[in-house]
């Protein structure tokens, strides 16, 4: 692993974190760079640190060694600058299941201090993203679970974040709505020029092209493309050489 | 308006949204209070009159006095049934995206306890109408006056869930918590009987109900239903908040609370 260069022109920008649950060392020297309007994966094992990771970019741990910058703000001196840059979607379910997807959608709105008024058209601009504008009013427990989770992207876009995070986003759903859900976010990419960290454990998510960090027991062993990480095998198999444990 | 006055809006209007939703929550909230004005005030009636004591300026049935202990009673119950709509949040993960809010969490948190409140004045209204057909009939101007009082008191209980819950991570514990924290606040409290009255059988009990915070809410409400201000209820109804409230903020920190370096502390 080559020394890393702090970005602080980068969606985020992450320099020697390291994080503790008591003695246990969760997260150790991590440094990882997400570039704009870019797609990158964090690669790991359940355990490995990525919800913990997550958790110290979106404030709800606080990080005690190391720096943290979204969008050039540091996420420690600057939390309200940083977390404004921000769109989450966290493993589990963020919406109301009592309410619909617009009253959810209007709440969250506001959460970032967008009006209900000027938050109107642009949920219906989200839900237009996610192919989910005929749910509008419906209640979020009656949608499908690839359905809940394409409404919890909506939910992280509605303030046009330049960041998007994704913890286990396709977590429990079927091949078909995994796809659906993945293409989606390849898409906002390239038309919303949202940069991304798709934190996952599952290779059939990833392309020959895609940047990867694979994360292991709280250590980054590799920050490279999937091509390169495959080798001449799979991604299954490199993975596996890297960390010595299969996914 | 600006973004700050947008998320304690869009606050308030969930919080309203879910209890319009949940309309057995409603009828919960009232009928608790209601069974104790209906059965076991009137069946003290008889055996439990109040002599004449400030805000009183005469005799008054049982029911006329207990009735601002239960309005005490449903800012309790809704204070501590947010507080485990949060443990719930937090088991569930849906108070993450609260918390990553780019507002501060003291704001968060006070836009949250304040339209929790909101609602159970609301709840507090509707038992006074139905306690008016009760015959507990305070002055009309008691109904405009006590609307401070219930904030505060509200806003006090509620800053006191809140404090429990940030202390709490499984629904399961916060049962307990229940039985540990609302039955001995109220009934070691002046909603049921008069201070003066207590400390003629026990002198022990006494002190706990004038030490016990929901003592001075219902204080606080009972002289505000009369047109009265009882300067030493409101004066500790709010040092109390105030001390409840930069608690719970400490607790939610997550640089300093209870679950700093605890895994899924938030």
């Amino acid at each position: 692993m080559t020394p890393h260069v702090p970005d602080i022109a980068a969606a985020l920008d992450i320099a020697a974190v390291s994080h503790r649950f008591g003695t246990k060392l969760a997260l150790d020297n991590v440094s990882l760079t997400v570039p704009k309007a870019a797609f990158c994966a964090l690669l790991g094992v359940n355990g490995a640190g990525k919800t913990t990771l997550f958790s110290l970019i979106t404030r709800l741990y606080d990080s005690t060694s190391g720096r943290i910058s979204v969008a050039g703000f540091d996420a420690r001196r600057q939390p309200s600058k940083a977390l404004a840059r921000l769109g989450v979607v966290f493993q589990s379910r963020a919406l109301d299941g009592d309410l619909s997807l617009r009253q959810n959608l209007t709440y969250h709105a506001a959460l970032h201090g967008i009006s209900a008024r000027t938050a109107k058209p642009r949920i219906a601009e989200v839900l237009a993203l996610v192919d989910l504008e005929q749910a509008t009013d419906n209640r979020v427990s009656t949608l499908s679970g690839g359905q809940q989770r394409r409404a919890e992207i909506a939910r992280a876009l509605l303030h046009r974040p330049e960041l998007l995070l994704l913890d286990e986003a396709t977590a429990g759903l079927d091949v078909r709505a995994r796809a659906d859900v993945l293409a989606l976010v390849r898409r906002l990419i390239a038309q919303e020029g949202v940069s991304t960290l798709w934190a996952t454990h599952i290779f059939e998510e990833l392309e020959p092209a895609d940047h990867i960090v694979v994360l292991h027991q709280g250590r980054v062993l590799a920050d490279t493309s999937a091509s390169d990480l495959a080798g001449a095998g799979t991604l299954s198999d490199g993975f596996m050489a890297l960390t010595g444990s299969p996914v | 308006m600006t973004g700050w006055t947008i998320a304690f809006g869009g606050i308030a209007k969930r919080e309203f949204l879910r209890f319009t939703h949940q309309r057995e929550r409603f009828l919960a909230a009232l009928v608790r209070p209601l069974v104790w004005l209906f059965i076991f005030a009137a069946g003290f009636r008889s055996v439990l009159g109040v002599s004449i004591v400030p805000p009183y300026k005469t005799y008054v049935l049982y029911d006329v006095y207990v009735t601002p202990g239960l309005c005490g009673m449903i800012l309790l119950f809704a204070g501590m049934q947010s507080s485990l709509s949060m443990v719930y949040d937090r088991e569930t993960g849906a108070m993450r995206s609260l918390l990553v809010s780019p507002y501060p969490r003291w704001f968060l948190l006070g836009a949250k306890l304040t339209a929790a409140v909101l609602v159970a004045v609301v709840q507090v209204y509707a038992f006074l109408l139905i306690a008016w057909f009760w015959d507990v009939r305070p002055p009309v101007i008691g109904y405009l006056t006590v609307l401070p009082a219930l904030v505060l008191a509200g806003l006090m209980l509620g800053a006191l869930g809140l404090l429990i819950s940030s202390g709490i991570r499984q629904l399961e514990n916060f049962a307990g918590v229940m039985n540990f924290v609302i039955f001995p606040m109220f009934f070691a409290s002046s909603a049921l009987y008069p201070l003066w009255r207590m400390q003629e059988s026990s002198t022990l009990l006494h002190d706990i109900s004038a030490a016990n915070p929901f003592t001075y809410a219902v204080e606080l409400i009972r002289f505000a239903l009369y047109g009265q201000f009882n300067a030493l209820a409101a004066g500790l109804t709010a040092v109390c908040l105030i001390v409840f409230f930069a608690a719970t903020v400490f607790m939610y920190d997550p640089a300093k609370g209870l679950w700093r370096g605890i895994k899924g502390g938030v």
